[in-house]
């Protein structure tokens, strides 16, 4: 279950040299590699690692490991790693509730923690932490801007998420921008596979639109079982519920789906022109989103270790905040709760040579960052 | 709330009891007749649902896709019979329950290294897509009607089986005594190997129907396997019959509570908070019910002969 990447041994034997300020960074990424969350998990392990492999950095170890989308296995993994393995950053957590069970720990032990993709609102005001960086969005932001489209086209919605604390975060985020009547708020069982009940209420309720957050296996079931209800409500959501994982399994009942996203596949910037065919060579299919933040994720620890060592936490954390990489999302910067500012976009399903994937619409926030920031004085 | 909303969600309560059916009944034969508990019953749940979606996607057809679903779960059930359940029997729940978990790991790890970890596309077939109107305005999916129909044959085809023929006859004579019965010089062996071979294909057949409405991936089997084990407990284990009360039961107090249960909350509390609480309250329900059934008969509804 584990992967040690290295070669140490030729950057020791070139000495000091050309490598004079690389400190050995030793990293513990913990995501979901089994069950039915085990696809966002692979992604983000498959974007991590690309962009270790493109820099060439020797001095970066990396230490994988399988969470099972379970807190109290990762929460073990984490002090494995922290004790025994004595990582420096710790990575990956695809899920919050499980990000919610690691990072205050971790951070309280000095370890850095830079998040690919889980980002609860508990962790981005006042508990925030001068350790805990994300990578990807605050939980609540791609459901804010669907709440902002969704104001300007539609009158009546019904919303719908499971019931844990980044469904919270998602109805919460929408509700905030959303101006129009709710049809009713439906919080579903978290790995829940049968959508028979909840679109009967859509079918009844007499929603002009559904903003569904199901991400992985939940989505792929809710959307199959949609095409074949015959309710022709249209359905939006964020990014995840259409996102690269699951589109495939999906099918064509995705088609002209709209969500929101802070990257798309054919956004238009240097980075991502590089960005999607290097994946694309290396590992045989489409990246999703959350490669794209665990890409940048890794970059972010890339550039900050080539500037500071990580022996000098603070220097570190410094390094990191600058944000000095080039994203495939285009412009990025951290906001003062160490949360991303970026754009996002509204997209839509589309087939292009008989995949499925995603396309950019238009743009919904421009420099966009999340509402908890104003909290965080750490 | 319309009399449409209503017929449907019954619809849907009876569908998710008939796949529940499918399920509880192979485990609850398996139990019955052999006294063995089965963890790696949903196993051979998502094996069913691999076969058909691989072959559906190599052929194109689903109907050869729910062939080779039958197949493939019997075969597998009939294998893991002869080399590692058999060896079982004789031993307490205990060591069934930890070498049938092993098996759970070992499935799930072996399909991940042949399918790899992302879910498998698995679509209705052409014949069953769509919706069809039913009366009282209400609009209902062709394909759960198919499933609540290939249910019922499948309750009717076992109840014919095990009353009506001489396989029936031998396995309930196993059920009540299983010494005597190999000492009438019954193949005991054979018998206890073909029953679980049927009661994996009836879990294969529930996963390959099943995948087509959902997300066909690794681990798919263990949240349905923990609800088949509410709904024979409820049912009364190794009682056939009490398998489809306990299922059709389990399925319509779970889609009902869905459904019914944030609609009454959102009268006292404010609607957000009552899709929270009532969600969490309805995810609680069938075990509340299980509990209440066990309290006042606490060997399930039909509790077969001991």
């Amino acid at each position: 279950m584990k992967t040690f990447l290295k070669a140490a041994t030729l950057a020791l034997t070139l000495g000091a040299s050309s490598l004079a300020m690389a400190e050995p960074v030793k990293i513990g990424l913990i995501t979901t590699l089994s069950g039915g969350g085990a696809g966002l998990g692979v992604d983000t392990r498959d974007g991590f690692m690309l962009a270790i492999k493109q820099s060439g950095n020797k001095d970066i170890t990396v230490v994988t490991e399988d969470d099972a989308q379970k807190p109290e296995l990762a929460v073990q993994i984490a002090d494995k790693m922290i004790q025994s393995d004595k990582v420096d950053i710790l990575t990956g957590i695809v899920w919050s509730n499980l990000l919610m069970a690691v990072v205050p720990g971790a951070v309280a032990q000095g370890k850095i923690y830079v998040s690919t993709n889980a980002a609860p609102a508990a962790l981005a005001g006042e508990k925030c932490d001068p350790l805990y960086f994300n990578a990807a969005y605050q939980n609540d932001n791609l459901h804010e801007a669907m709440g902002e489209y969704a104001s300007k086209v539609y009158k009546k919605t019904f919303i719908m998420a499971p019931n844990y604390p980044a469904g919270k975060d998602s109805l919460t985020g929408f509700k905030r921008y959303y101006k129009g009547e709710l049809a009713s708020e439906v919080y579903t069982k978290v790995g829940q596979t049968d959508y028979a009940a909840e679109i009967a209420q859509i079918r009844a309720s007499g929603a002009d639109a559904a903003f569904v957050f199901l991400p992985g296996g939940m989505g792929i079931a809710f959307m199959k079982q949609y095409a074949q209800s015959g309710v022709k409500i249209p359905v939006i959501g964020p990014g995840f519920s259409f996102s690269q994982d699951v589109l495939p399994a999906i099918g064509d009942a995705a088609l002209g789906a709209k969500a929101s996203g802070q990257w798309a596949k054919d956004l238009d910037n240097a980075a991502n022109k590089k960005f999607v065919p290097a994946f694309q060579a290396e590992y045989g299919r489409l990246p999703s989103i959350y490669a794209v933040q665990a890409y940048d994720a890794a970059q972010l620890i890339l550039s900050a270790a080539s500037k500071a060592s990580v022996k000098d936490v603070k220097a570190f954390t410094a390094e990191l905040n600058k944000a000095d990489i080039q994203s495939p999302r285009g412009k990025f910067k951290f906001n003062t709760n160490r949360h991303p500012i970026q754009d996002i976009y509204l997209t839509e399903v589309v087939k292009e040579n008989g995949t499925l994937t995603n396309k950019i619409v238009e743009t919904i926030f421009t420099d966009h960052g999340d509402a908890y920031a104003k909290d965080c004085k750490k | 709330m319309t009399l449409a909303l209503v017929i449907e969600q019954v619809l849907n309560g009876v569908q998710l009891g008939v796949m529940l059916f499918l399920m509880a009944a192979g485990l609850t034969l398996i139990f019955g007749v052999m006294g063995l508990i089965n963890l790696a019953h949903g196993s051979l749940y998502m094996v069913g649902a691999f076969a058909c979606a691989s072959v559906a996607a190599l052929t194109g057809s689903f109907w050869l896709g729910l062939v080779a679903s039958l197949a493939a779960a019997a075969a597998a059930g009939a294998l893991i019979e002869i080399t590692v359940i058999r060896r079982l029997y004789q031993r307490d729940h205990l060591d069934q329950v930890l070498a049938t978990f092993a098996l759970i790991l070992i499935f799930s790890e072996g399909t991940r290294w042949l399918f790899g970890s992302f879910p498998l596309y698995l679509d209705i077939p052409p014949l069953l897509q769509g919706a069809v109107g039913l009366p009282g305005g209400a609009q209902y999916p062709l394909y759960r009607l198919a499933i609540i129909l290939a249910g019922a044959l499948v309750a009717f085809g076992l109840y014919a089986l095990i009353s009506r023929t001489r396989l029936g006859m031998r396995i309930r004579a196993g059920e009540s005594d299983r010494e005597m019965i190999a000492a009438l010089g019954v193949d005991i062996r054979t018998l206890y190997t073909l029953v679980f071979a049927l009661g994996a294909a009836l879990a294969g057949l529930a996963g390959a129907m099943v995948g087509a409405l959902q997300s066909v991936q690794v681990g798919m089997g263990e949240p349905v396997l923990i609800l088949a084990f509410v709904v024979i407990v409820i049912g009364g284990i190794g009682s056939i019959k009490g398998a489809l009360i306990g299922a059709l039961l389990v399925g319509s107090v779970d889609t009902l509570g869905r459904f019914l249960l944030p609609q009454l909350l959102a009268l006292v509390v404010p609607p957000d908070q009552a899709g929270l609480i009532g969600g969490a309250l309805a995810s609680m329900l069938i075990y509340i019910l299980m509990a209440i059934i066990l309290a006042v008969k606490p060997r399930g509804l039909f509790p077969a002969q001991a």
